[in-house]
């Protein structure tokens, strides 16, 4: 292990763990925090809330008999208890966190602050419209940028993220199918594709056609000509990531749309990666029907870990008409929202309706707060950005790492494959863990699915140039250190993280989903916890 | 740009270590005839104050439910959330993480997930809980898809008591998935025999207890017949606040149960984002929706928590997924577990008291209006008024009294003659003697 230059050890392994063991099991700042069922009271509550004085029941029989077996916190408490939980978590406000294909980028807080202001985090959904002007101008001036930056001609705000407003695109592809007297049944979907475009076809009742890449990791067009032409008059639309999930803009994209189109089919386009071409091209212009935007990617409302996301969907001129409830027209006074098929007007055909009520207003807030802060000027400019650091990370590493489709420019995500790895004894999982030992976030692994041991790096337009150098440098390092054999600093990694590895197999073997209760025996003095 | 730390000279020498002249020079794969020139017909940049007026000056335009009596519910509702739940959601380790795929270094995200479940779980009286669907109304939709996977049929019967737009996302995806539904007509009295439309092709009977008209639905009945026939009962409810005073849908018998969590933690935003909360028995687990999070050790025998059973999912699975769905509800959920926390199983209760108490008031309130009909005997903190004329133009009415009095049912169930006049109100703990006593002097002054 090296040394740094005040010759202390740099790991506690080196400082001897063993001789450091504490009472507490603590580690100086990094804290064991138990679940809440293990430190909560019964019989208490954080929140005061006075006792009803005149209660009296109208439950007609429906009260609960039994109490409800969960736990509080007094608010010191549950302040400390969910402090310490995050400080096990990573997060882009700490860290480089290249996830490729998730485009972690800065979350301003400048939109969770517009998104907190009464008139937009203190409405309900079905107040008087008269009294929620704003909030639909809002949602018109986001409808307006979106369309826009996208050359499209309608979109549909309700999606909930990504997945749902694939499912919502889909849906209006079947619709206008429908509307044209046709039943096809085939969705043409290329590998490299993320795991939900197959999984939203199926979900419609769609057969699943998959299209193989070329050599360069790109949608082979005649490929494409050739499943249309297997299944001739049966083929209801193409699902295609551009840029796509290697990192590359889809140069055939045109063409391919074109084929599409001749088939009277739709052209779906998964738009997780709009990051990379937001003020450089419109999809409009490249024949696309329906796109979705994840907000929570391009437009940085935050991740939250996991959610919640916004999955807008932009729809062609062909596919507007078929727009769900709820959507926005422009009318003599105004803009109205349009909420049943009551209100529908003539050559409006809602396929139906994706959710109750009306979409994320919250993250549209967001979103909208980072376009008026970008404008067109800066979202063009965050868009190269992006490019110009992956593409400055890939040259930084590609005579160490392997680039599966050779030295080419790549998008705003830069992917490598495992063969450098190859006979040095450590597994993609490997390296990556062993990433987090130094400090990173690893990239996406094992996807996209069409290269061996994937690698997807998408650093974002948010990290500076001296950021991505200490980036490069470290992967240059444990590159080096694989190469060289030293298995152990991969293998058992992490050392260094709250955590080391965990057992998902007997997680799924074996599945505890939530806490029970432990029988008398098995119960623990308090100090052990 | 304050968002983007390359300086020009940065872009310059990075420009040149790649390799290329100009920027341009990596767009070239874009087709020549689709490359944007120039800038997109937007507005330029903003600085921040000049942003923060902007949204300042849309917010303003709209009636904060603060700011005015207010009764609103009908599926989304104003309840006092405590600061420190927005304050910790705002941690930047919380905010600003990914799905928890690495769990070595996001435990914190992981163990209030698991958490979550645990609360949930026991809330609904059910076996398990996964970690969050979109809402509760996508999650009643892919609920009747994991009942369609259980029994391998593909009709599912709507009660007539479910919230109109979960109906409709129900119906509008079974429709596209070649899947049968049969909605009863509306139900604002609770009434309606929907035993008698179970029968041996049914996959799942969807009831919701409070009704989108307040009324409390036994569901035992509708269990037994259910099951009878080999069909899951799937239990939906819009305000979880209710579980803390009536009897919990695992405990009536129900398969699924699901709903929406916004009323616990989360503000209501004009309709998202919430959380859905999805809940069924152990043997069903493996045809669930969503990610799950479960307990194991890592290498050092250390307790620790991962997403797991995630052979289900999309990215596994692809086509063969139990779901489409990816992206959950994340910080949804942990303002729902830490407000949970905080109130605990007898704060809950308390505040489910105090709810249902409001409600009672209000309706003695409004049922002294002449005019006014309460049509729920029982209810928990919402329930069904009838009115002498058109609701919708009595809420527009009541607007220019500065009072926002409930949700018309035609605002959701349009050109229906024999809804027309019904209200539909809301009281939570927000509401005080003056709100409820001002509401009935508008209604009074509006029907004269």
């Amino acid at each position: 292990m090296s040394m740094n230059t005040q010759g202390r050890p740099t790991s506690a392994g080196d400082a001897g763990e063993a001789a450091h063991k504490t009472f507490t099991g603590n580690k100086g700042l990094a804290m064991e925090e138990p679940l809440i069922f293990e430190i909560g009271h019964q019989n208490i509550t954080g929140v005061d809330l006075d006792e009803p004085e005149d209660f009296e029941a109208e439950l007609g029989g429906h009260a609960r008999q039994e109490r409800i077996d969960l736990p509080a916190l007094t608010e010191p408490e549950a302040m400390r208890h969910y402090v310490r939980l995050s400080t096990k978590n990573y997060a882009i406000d700490s860290g480089l966190y290249p996830l490729g294909s998730c485009t972690m980028k800065h979350n301003p807080r400048l939109n969770e602050k517009a998104a907190r202001m009464p008139g937009f985090a203190d409405i309900h959904p079905l107040q008087p419209l008269s009294t929620v002007s704003g909030a639909v101008d809002l949602m018109d001036e986001l409808s307006h940028w979106l369309m826009t930056m996208t050359g499209m001609s309608a979109v549909a705000l309700s999606p909930k993220a990504g997945a749902h407003g694939e499912l919502c695109g889909m849906m209006a592809i079947k619709a206008a199918h429908r509307a044209n007297g046709r039943d096809p049944k085939v969705v043409l979907v290329p590998e490299s594709a993320h795991g939900t475009n197959p999984a939203t076809a199926a979900l419609l009742g769609y057969k699943v056609v998959a299209v193989k890449a070329r050599d360069d990791g790109t949608v082979d067009t005649d490929e494409v000509k050739a499943k249309i032409a297997e299944n001739e008059g049966n083929v209801a639309g193409i699902m295609l990531t551009n840029p796509n999930t290697c990192g590359i803009f889809e140069r055939d994209i045109i063409e391919i749309a074109e084929a599409i189109h001749a088939a009277d089919a739709y052209f779906y386009c998964d738009g997780a990666n709009f990051n990379a071409i937001v003020g450089k091209a419109k999809p409009g212009d490249l024949g696309v029907d329906a796109m979705h935007i994840n907000l929570h990617k391009t437009f940085s409302t935050p991740h939250g870990g996991g959610g919640p996301g916004s999955g807008p969907v932009v729809l062609s001129d062909r596919l507007a008409p078929y727009a769900p409830l709820p959507f926005l027209r422009k009318g003599k006074d105004g803009v109205e929202l349009v909420e049943t098929t009551e209100g529908v007007a003539e050559g409006e055909m809602p396929f139906g309706r994706m959710t109750a009520f009306h979409g994320q207003m919250g993250m549209f807030v967001r979103a909208l707060a980072y376009m008026k802060s970008h404008g067109s000027d800066g979202l063009k400019q965050a868009s190269e950005d992006a490019v110009l650091n992956a593409n400055y990370v890939r040259v930084g590493l590609e005579d160490l790492m392997s680039l599966p489709f050779g030295s080419r420019w790549c998008m705003h995500e830069v992917l490598f494959d495992d063969s450098f790895l190859k006979d040095t004894g450590v597994s993609t999982l490997d390296f990556a863990k062993a990433m987090i030992d130094e400090g990173y976030h690893p990239m996406t692994m094992y996807f996209p699915l069409v290269v061996h041991g994937a690698m997807l790096i998408e650093p974002t337009e948010s990290e500076s140039r001296a950021s991505l150098d200490l980036f490069v440098a470290t992967l240059r390092d444990l590159v080096m250190s694989a190469k060289k054999g030293e298995t152990e600093r991969f293998s058992g990694a992490p050392y260094l993280a709250p955590r080391r590895r965990l057992d998902e197999t007997q997680a799924a073997r074996k599945p505890v989903l939530k806490w029970e209760r432990p029988s008398a025996t098995e119960v623990q003095p308090a100090a052990a916890q | 740009m304050r968002y983007l730390p390359l300086s020009d000279n940065d872009r310059a020498s990075m420009l040149e270590r790649v390799g290329v002249k100009s920027v341009d020079e990596i767009f070239s794969d874009i087709p020549e005839k689709a490359r944007i020139e120039g800038l997109l017909d937007l507005p330029r940049r903003s600085g921040e104050m000049a942003v923060e007026r902007d949204l300042s000056r849309l917010s303003a335009k709209n009636v904060s439910a603060s700011s005015v009596p207010f009764f609103v519910g009908a599926g989304a509702y104003k309840h006092h959330v405590p600061a420190t739940v927005d304050h910790l959601i705002q941690r930047s380790e919380f905010l600003t993480s990914y799905t928890p795929y690495q769990p070595e270094i996001t435990q914190g995200t992981l163990q209030y997930l698991f958490e979550f479940q645990t609360q949930v779980a026991e809330l609904t009286g059910m076996d398990v809980a996964n970690a969050s669907m979109y809402d509760g109304s996508t999650g009643t939709a892919e609920a009747v898809l994991m009942a369609h996977r259980v029994t391998r049929r593909k009709k599912a019967v709507l009660s007539g008591g479910l919230h109109p737009q979960y109906r409709a996302v129900v119906e509008g995806l079974s429709d596209m998935a070649n899947d049968e539904v049969v909605s009863l007509p509306a139900d604002p009295n609770g009434t309606e025999d929907i035993l008698a439309r179970i029968d041996k092709e049914t996959s799942c009977v969807v009831v919701q207890s409070p009704s989108f008209y307040g009324q409390l639905i036994d569901l035992k009945p509708i269990a037994e017949k259910a099951h009878e026939n080999g069909a899951l009962l799937i239990a939906v409810f819009t305000e979880v606040v209710s579980l803390g005073l009536i009897e919990p849908p695992g405990a009536q018998g129900a398969d699924i149960v699901v709903g929406e969590g916004q009323s616990i933690g989360n503000p209501l935003t004009f309709g998202g984002p919430y959380v859905g909360l999805f809940a069924t028995k152990q043997k069903y687990i493996r045809q669930m929706p969503g990610r799950l999070c479960g307990e194991t050790v890592d290498a050092e025998g250390k307790r620790g928590f991962v997403l797991t059973l995630s052979t289900r999912e999309q990215h596994i699975r692809r086509d063969k997924a139990t779901s489409n769905i990816c992206t959950n509800s994340g910080l949804c959920c942990l303002a729902f577990t830490i407000h949970m926390t905080l109130l605990g199983g007898k704060g809950l209760s308390q505040l489910a008291r105090i709810n249902h108490t409001n409600a009672v008031k209000l309706k003695k309130a409004l049922s002294a209006v002449p005019g006014v009909e309460v049509i729920n005997k029982a209810f928990f903190n919402e329930f069904t008024v009838k009115l002498p004329k058109p609701a919708a133009e009595v809420t527009e009415a009541l607007v220019a009294r500065g009072v926002l009095g409930g949700v018309p049912v035609s605002r959701l169930e349009p050109g229906k003659k024999d809804l027309e006049n019904l209200l539909v109100v809301a009281s939570t703990e927000v509401n005080t003697d003056e709100d409820r006593a001002e509401f009935a002097k508008a209604l009074k002054e509006v029907l004269a």
